[in-house]
């Protein structure tokens, strides 16, 4: 098992125009792009989010092969969803064999699922390459800072995502190693049908469970020990700084769940 | 002397279980840290050292007696954040001790947690990167160091609070020969250049040997307490302890025994080898 080659949610540092984007411009364009997603309706609409996506990709500078590489995971479920669609949609028949009948409507909207999902899939991507995980989360807490008056623990949630995102690749090393250990001594983690396979997980998941519980609690000291103590009066060494380009971006991207918005509503 | 930075009177810890027999870890222990000094505190496992270290910034409070940090009680629970800021811990295992993806934002974590302003942030991050050799791995992500790198990180992240004293609970521990050497040089090049107050807790007689002053625990006492030359002389009562001696001890030790007149208090082999050579060059 290849656990080291995960590449989701990794992040590719970078100087492009995309990656010096505030996260907070970022996240909020994000969340309109997805409206807009959700809102196109006919091939105008679906050429205009796709344009938009195109052009943010090449800004970015990300290689569009790390973002095709992200899309293997969900290869089952795109052609799932495809064939779904286009076997079940009424409408004008268009191939008809045995009990199986495609329809002319459901070859389109097949079709319109698929292309949604792949730049759905793509947009958050880019967004996590593009901006360092501690970018992400601090724009995360500053975006959900007003919850704090409704009790909600923001500073607390951030801290937990980025202290998770920081021990994922150490955690990974532990439980190759773990799994190297069991083997040596005769696991078998890779035959038998799938509940002996969920079985011979448990020898790995107990020894790394533990260890975590572990390092939570050596890590707890470790940030005691380092004057931590909540969020409050807490000042950071890079202040997350809002540009006009960031209040540009957003507006851009707002405009486009509008219009697209506006054009689906004509049945474009 | 100049004043103790840290002072323990008639210190004593017991873990309290819920049978309530509570097995005393420190009795009655009675030490004080001079401000500048290097003190290596040895032991073997089970022998409260690093029991005492967790005590030197309120991780852990006495059962009875005190501990004072710079003259406050540890036990005051309104000076805790005064209390650490003046004295830094290292831990064992530098991957639990690291709390962010990035080299400088760990180190930035400790400042950022007393609400230092961000260009003063910036100003002790890169100072604490360079203390520790470090500044080429500034936006390195810390998994992909060495063992000897992340504890300097670690080490970082503590000079950044600026404190006046650094614990270090067998930081060497988990690394390999070459990673120990790191450590060490910086930690005795901040104590001398910096004027760092540096108690550091290990099992290596090596590492002791560099010290300017060494306490040996046992059982919750100070067996010894003292100079490294003197306190390694006593051959045959560390190895009663359960302590070896540094090899060029236990070399001298063992030709002593076959009858040659050698000192004891040679602590590096190149002093070792000073004293060898007439003996060598007289056969």
């Amino acid at each position: 098992m290849a656990l080291k080659d995960i590449t989701m949610g990794q992040y590719f540092p970078g100087s492009s125009p995309i990656h010096r984007l505030d996260p907070r411009a970022k996240l909020v364009a994000l969340l309109c792009y997805i409206v807009a997603l959700f809102l196109a309706k006919w091939f105008v609409t679906y050429a205009i989010v796709l344009g938009a996506l195109v052009l943010v990709v090449v800004l970015s500078t990300v290689k569009p092969k790390a973002l095709l590489r992200g899309m293997k995971p969900v290869v089952f479920l795109l052609i799932f969803t495809g064939l779904l669609n286009m076997f079940y949609t009424p409408g004008r028949t268009l191939v008809s064999f045995w009990v199986f009948t495609i329809t002319y409507e459901g070859v389109l909207h097949a079709f319109f699922m698929v292309v949604r999902i792949l730049m759905l899939i793509s947009c958050t991507f880019l967004l996590t390459y593009t901006t360092s995980p501690l970018a992400l989360t601090d724009g995360l807490e500053s975006l959900l800072s007003p919850l704090k008056k409704l009790k909600v623990p923001v500073h607390e949630l951030a801290m937990m995502m980025s202290i998770a995102l920081r021990f994922i690749p150490t955690l990974i090393e532990e439980t190759d190693k773990i799994m190297s250990a069991q083997r040596a001594r005769g696991a078998d983690f890779d035959s038998g049908n799938l509940i002996q396979k969920a079985k011979a997980l448990i020898p790995l998941l107990v020894p790394l469970f533990i260890s975590a519980f572990r390092r939570a609690d050596e890590l707890a000291t470790a940030m005691e020990c380092r004057c931590y103590h909540g969020g409050t009066g807490r000042t950071r060494m890079n202040k997350l700084s809002f540009r006009p380009a960031d209040g540009v971006f957003m507006a851009l991207a707002l405009a486009l769940a509008v219009g697209v918005g506006i054009l689906a509503h004509a049945g474009l | 002397m100049s004043d103790p930075i840290i002072k323990t009177e008639q210190l004593t810890f017991r873990y309290t279980t819920e049978e309530g027999v509570a097995p005393v870890v420190l009795d009655g222990l009675n030490i004080a840290i001079e401000a500048g000094s290097f003190v290596a505190v040895l032991g073997h496992n089970g022998s409260g050292k690093s029991t005492l270290a967790k005590h030197m910034n309120a991780i852990l409070l006495p059962s009875g007696g005190k501990v004072y940090v710079a003259g406050m009680d540890t036990a005051d629970e309104d000076l805790l954040l005064d209390i650490r800021r003046q004295v830094g811990m290292v831990f064992q295992n530098p991957d639990n001790q690291i709390v962010a993806s990035v080299v400088e934002d760990d180190v930035a974590f400790g400042p950022e947690n007393l609400g230092v302003p961000s260009a003063e942030i910036r100003r002790r991050v890169d100072e604490a990167l360079a203390q520790v050799g470090m500044t080429a791995y500034t936006r390195h992500a810390p998994h992909l160091l060495s063992g000897g790198q992340k504890q300097r990180i670690a080490i970082a992240g503590v000079l950044a609070i600026e404190p006046r004293c650094i614990v270090l609970d067998e930081p060497t521990a988990m690394l390999d020969p070459v990673g120990r050497r790191e450590v060490l040089d910086t930690v005795r090049r901040l104590n001398r250049e910096k004027g760092i107050t540096v108690v550091l807790i290990t099992h290596h007689m090596d590492e002791a040997a560099q010290a300017d002053r060494v306490i040996v625990m046992n059982d919750g006492h100070v067996a010894s307490d003292g100079k490294p030359a003197d306190i390694f002389c006593d051959v045959e009562g560390l190895r009663s302890l359960g302590l070896e001696v540094p090899e060029p001890v236990a070399l001298m030790h063992e030709l002593r025994q076959t009858g040659l007149d050698l000192p004891l208090s040679v602590l590096t082999v190149e002093e070792c080898a000073a004293a060898l050579y007439p003996i060598l060059t007289n056969h």
